[in-house]
């Protein structure tokens, strides 16, 4: 802790430790962060942007409120990254899409404003597939993040940035939003800790809107303490957005007990295999090692299988373009965005010719697939079946429930894969959600928590998934089994293949490179 | 194939993209390819079986009617591509 460069490497609940006695300012903490970033970000490519300027106002604020002797938030002089996806008062936002290029929020999120209020430090905007479309982030219109264990590799996504920031150690927490996995997944690839909460337990305003009815806010951590201390920063009722829970947020840190006696969990055989199709090999290891693991701890582990997760994929790629296609129809060229310069004679050929221009390609993919399912003719054979289809997967989960507390399987059917893998093959791409979909369909909780290694040095992730507002049981058994284990004390030291090594794992505070 | 490149371009007017030419044929194989795999979902008797549109049982939110402070003109305004004397610029569209 004596070197500056080391203090980017810890969690949010050691920096708080150090920050509220005194031994390291919040400027000191921040400077760690943009030290790493100076070192890595040009190969990592995590931010869009850095806000170097109110980082560093922030971080002095807390620093003189705390000489005064002020009474502090816990997490305050934390560094957070921000996905691009969340509007911030001031500070350019884009949704790495080229239609929102140059684009000032007049506002903040509500979870930017919590974030503010509790004062975390905002280090940048972070990465992502275009409107949070992708499993990769390679549909950013601003570039390719890569993953920090593996620089060929990719971190997924959609929220790739901020979970690639966190694992080399270039944020202490970020924040990620989940449509279809795009919190959990990322943090598998990248061996950190995501959570997805319970649709309506974190406020939506402020988020730019992909499909209205899954998109969830959540963060993205280092270990599991963090991801609750972060809870209690973003939970609870915003009257700004209508699906907004009203219920009582609890203190998640104390669910973070370390014991697992008379908890039921279920091993769920679709988050083991798709239509007949297995995880991987290294995957289905590490998961069933868990499993064992959680035996250890106290929990009564069994399998149980819920049929209709077969058909999420399909279910998914109806319901997401179709609302997509609607949220989307608002980037016309007029009120904000890209304009096409020249197009000026006629409002259809503006808008059209503006929208072609600032999408990106699986945007306008989506955007298409979206309209035709609702279009004349076709929306009982796709929207109307897709949406009852989705009752059959969320009755399948509220059965399981009925025996079980935790349901478990793997985050995503492989580790990361290569850098311009499946980029060509749209529905190759759409298959790597296939076990994080079905959780957004039922409006749960979940998360991705590390649990082990491929045999090619790649993190592979556990996902955990809770009843409606079971966030704290989640975290209760995500935290069991991490202090059982070392997965999430490993950092990330990026290297390519291309250096002819492995990626150099080595223990936090241990190590030289 | 489900779809021809025709109704490509149909859905692409509805939906206000003016696709290139090869753009149109990409899409036309790859929705096909997509919409081939949806394909199986028929499989599913769904007779009786309610469509879900949300997660969460809410209906009716309501808030009190209180006035405030809304956006000042000029933030309201401040991203537009094209303004004029306080108001969005665009295209004729009455002639």
């Amino acid at each position: 802790m004596s070197a500056e460069g080391k203090l980017n490497e810890l969690t949010a609940h050691e920096l708080s430790g150090l920050l509220g006695t005194g031994q390291v300012s919040a400027r000191e903490v921040l400077a760690a962060v943009y030290g790493r970033i100076d070192e890595i970000e040009s190969e990592m490519h995590a931010y869009v942007l850095l806000t170097r300027e109110v980082a560093e106002q922030q971080a002095t604020e807390i620093d003189e409120r705390r000489a005064r002797k002020e009474k502090m938030p816990p997490l305050a002089g934390v560094p957070l990254a921000l996905k691009d996806i969340y509007c911030t008062k001031g500070i350019e936002t884009t949704c790495c899409s080229k239609i929102l290029k140059g684009f000032v929020p007049p506002y903040d999120a509500d979870v930017v404003e919590r974030c503010r209020r509790n004062g975390l430090v905002f280090v940048g905007k972070t990465n992502m597939d275009e409107f949070a479309m992708g499993s990769s982030t390679e549909n950013s219109a601003f570039g390719v993040t890569r993953n920090p264990w593996n620089l060929d590799r990719v971190p997924g996504g959609s929220s790739g940035g901020s979970a690639a920031a966190v694992a080399s150690s270039e944020a202490v927490v970020a924040m990620g939003t989940d449509t279809g996995g795009s919190i959990r997944q990322p943090a598998s690839f990248c061996g950190v800790v995501g959570l997805k909460p319970t649709y309506g337990r974190v406020s939506r305003y402020g988020v730019i809107a992909f499909a209205s009815s899954l998109d969830q806010v959540g963060p993205i951590a280092k270990d599991v303490r963090d991801c609750a201390l972060m809870m209690n920063v973003l939970a609870g009722h915003d009257a700004r957005d209508s699906t907004s829970i009203d219920a009582p947020v609890p203190d998640y840190t104390q669910a973070l007990v370390g014991d697992l006696r008379g908890l039921r969990i279920g091993l769920v055989k679709e988050f083991m295999q798709y239509q007949g199709r297995s995880v991987d090999e290294d995957v289905s290891l590490a998961i069933n090692g868990a499993l064992a693991r959680f035996g250890e701890l106290g929990a009564e582990c069994e399998e149980v299988s819920l049929p209709h997760l077969n058909y999420s994929i399909p279910v998914y790629y109806i319901i997401a373009p179709a609302e997509a296609s609607s949220n989307l129809a608002r980037y016309d060229g007029v009120q904000y965005g890209h304009r096409t310069p020249g197009a000026d004679a006629d409002i259809v050929e503006m808008y059209s010719r503006t929208r072609d221009e600032g999408f990106g390609a699986e945007v306008k993919r989506r955007i298409m697939l979206g309209t035709y399912a609702l279009s004349a003719g076709y929306y009982d054979a796709y929207y109307l079946k897709a949406s009852q289809v989705r009752t059959l997967i969320r009755r399948d989960f509220d059965q399981a429930f009925e025996r079980f507390d935790v349901l478990v399987g793997a985050t995503s059917p492989t580790v990361a894969f290569r850098l311009g893998e499946k980029t060509d093959d749209p529905l190759a791409m759409y298959l790597s959600d296939v076990c994080t979909i079905p959780v957004n369909m039922g409006g749960l909780p979940g998360m991705s928590i590390p649990c082990g290694f491929s045999a090619d040095g790649m993190p592979i992730g556990l996902q955990l998934v809770g009843k409606p507002l079971a966030e704290e049981v989640l975290l209760r058994a995500a935290y069991a089994f991490e202090q059982s284990t070392d997965c999430h004390q490993r950092r990330a030291r990026p290297v390519s293949e291309a250096d002819g090594r492995r990626s150099a794992v080595a223990r936090a505070g241990h190590d030289s490179a | 194939m489900r779809l021809t490149p025709k109704e490509v371009e149909h859905v692409a007017l509805l939906a206000r993209l003016r696709l290139t030419g090869e753009e149109r044929e990409r899409f036309t194989t790859q929705l096909n390819s997509i919409l081939e795999h949806f394909e199986q979902l028929q499989q599913i008797d769904t007779s009786g079986v309610p469509p879900m549109s949300h997660a969460v049982p809410m209906s009716n939110v309501l808030r009190e009617d209180e006035p405030a402070p809304p956006l000042s003109l000029g933030e309201a305004l401040q991203n537009a591509p094209d303004q004029d004397r306080d108001c969005f610029r665009v295209p004729r569209v009455i002639e």
